[in-house]
């Protein structure tokens, strides 16, 4: 996730086509472990998750009083019945949330569904060992990226919008709106909309690792401090699954801005660190 | 075929993603059911019991303790809640009175403790929460008599390295008898100074769902590691020719042996 103005190639076949080298090989590796990893700490997460779908604020669960739960309830004809709540409010989600098809098609209590789940039928046991042998891999990749870009002085460079750059803004999301990107020598380095996303990730992770581990009875007696830092586990557990859907968030952004912006283009700037930019320089 | 019933690219591009999420979401349940492949999975346990005996210093740390207006108003019991093993029913009639903790294995001295003897050693009083591995946690007061204390009084041979804890439950029907609850945890933690064996809970004697007579308390891991209606203590060299081999009832279903995460 570096934007190197590095040319590689001065000569375009088109005009006003340059070809330069966006992304070292560490952050294509590091992007692609984490685009990985991510993936199955997601869903076997949400494996986790059904253990016990409901969240609750404080050190220690208030059964009665969690402001979201992913219930199952069962209706007058023996039909299960999917139903939600967030901060009190009720919501039937059938065959989502709550209450979705097994393996088998049966109807059956269910946080989140089968197909967003690892592995896909009810086994915490087993999540929790993806879940673990990813976040390990998430953690170790997420130094080397870090370390990477602290070395090589990229972090402010590349993700610290200036005040010009932050007042560009709302004239900026206008230009994204109508799907005018930035073109030329613009498009050399990250835009502040670009920078702003990347860098809420680079915050968010450490953040959703810390609460995750603050989850962990062994680290709670080692740094006590987690839980003031959280409020307590069972906030440190919503906090983990607040980040972990903002990540979500991100990735459906990063995804359609990926597809919108020149698909191809991106793809391979992420693999071969080749990128093109199109237009004149100034 | 007409063009209206041909799919359109849209429709197969969104067919093909489908299929490859189904094969990806197989692929995953299958790795999760091969033993080779799952052992890779298993090696992070191996790495977080080393990270976190490292990073909180095996035997120093204490896990956080709360205050009395903490404690849980509902403190959910979990796993057996109301044994019907005919020995437990009956020494449950009794209300204990007859009740002896069987601690033996690799010790010196062989013991068999009533209640009265647990309590009539120093005991420690602690309001510690109780994270269960499915996500939830509730915050109790526990009083009982410390294991060191115990080992104290047994001693250990020199090979002993671990304790296992059997209890009275059948958590699971079965026919080999691995239904049976057990536990088994190491010296590192069975010198803690928060592991102790509850008699009490918020003050009162310990109810029959929670454990009662006696209960393991292992604050800085899960709930599962802290066995109920514990009846015999062992000291041993392995674990691995127990039940199933991996060290407790949850282990051996595919839970870590380490729970400290």
């Amino acid at each position: 996730m570096s934007a190197s103005a590095e040319e590689i190639s001065t000569a375009p076949a088109l005009r006003g086509r340059r070809i330069i080298y966006r992304h070292s090989l560490v952050v294509r590796a590091t992007h692609w472990i984490n685009a990985l990893s991510f993936l199955f700490l997601l869903m076997s997460g949400l494996q986790i998750f059904n253990a016990h779908p409901a969240l609750y604020w404080g050190n220690a669960s208030t059964f009665d009083r969690p402001f979201l739960a992913l219930t199952a309830e069962e209706k007058a004809d023996g039909d299960v019945k999917g139903v939600t709540y967030i901060l009190g409010k009720s919501f039937t989600t059938t065959g989502v949330l709550g209450a979705s098809r097994d393996d088998d098609g049966e109807m059956t209590a269910r946080g989140f569904p089968t197909w967003i789940t690892i592995p896909s039928y009810q086994d915490l046991a087993t999540g929790r060992r993806w879940h673990f042998f990813f976040a390990w891999l998430l953690v170790l990749n997420g130094l080397v990226y870090v370390g990477n870009l602290l070395v090589r002085r990229r972090l402010t460079r590349d993700f610290v919008p200036s005040g010009r750059e932050i007042r560009s803004i709302p004239h900026l999301i206008w230009e994204h709106l109508r799907l005018r990107f930035p073109k030329g020598d613009e498009a050399l380095h990250y835009n502040v909309l670009q920078k702003l996303a990347y860098l809420s990730v680079i915050i968010a992770l450490p953040i959703l690792v810390l609460a995750g581990l603050t989850m962990s009875p062994g680290m709670d007696s080692g740094f006590p401090w987690l839980l003031s830092l959280f409020g307590g586990r069972q906030t440190a557990r919503a906090i983990h699954f607040i980040m972990a859907s903002y990540l979500v968030l991100f990735l459906l952004v990063h995804l359609v801005m990926v597809l919108v912006s020149g698909v191809f283009n991106n793809m391979r700037s992420m693999i071969t660190g080749r990128y093109a930019i199109e237009g004149e320089r100034r | 075929m007409t063009r209206d019933q041909a799919p359109n690219r849209r429709q197969i591009l969104s067919r093909a993603v489908a299929a490859g999420a189904a094969i990806g979401l197989a692929a995953c349940d299958r790795i999760s059911q091969d033993s080779g492949s799952r052992s890779i999975l298993e090696a992070a346990e191996t790495l977080t019991r080393s990270a976190q005996r490292a990073l909180i210093g095996s035997r120093k740390s204490l896990a956080p303790e709360y205050s009395e207006a903490d404690i849980s108003k509902v403190f959910k019991p979990n796993g057996s809640t109301a044994p019907d093993d005919p020995d437990y029913v009956k020494a449950r009639e009794e209300n204990f009175a007859n009740w002896k903790l069987v601690v033996d294995g690799l010790v010196d001295k062989p013991l068999r403790l009533s209640l009265n003897d647990l309590r009539a050693l120093p005991p420690r009083t602690q309001i510690t929460r109780h994270d269960c591995v499915e996500g939830w946690s509730c915050i109790g007061k526990w009083t009982g008599a410390p294991l060191k204390e115990v080992l104290r009084l047994s001693g250990l041979k020199p090979g002993a390295r671990y304790l296992v804890f059997y209890c009275a439950d059948t958590l699971e029907q079965t026919l080999d008898g691995t239904g049976q609850y057990y536990e088994s945890i190491d010296l590192v933690d069975a010198f803690h100074p928060q592991t102790i064996l509850a008699y009490d809970m918020n003050g009162a004697s310990l109810p029959v769902e929670h454990g009662a007579p006696l209960r393991l308390r292992v604050e800085r891991q899960l709930g599962y590691k802290m066995a109920k209606y514990v009846m015999r203590i062992e000291a041993r060299e392995e674990f691995a020719s127990l039940g199933r081999g991996r060290g407790g009832f949850w282990e051996d279903r595919g839970y870590e042996w380490y729970a400290g995460i």
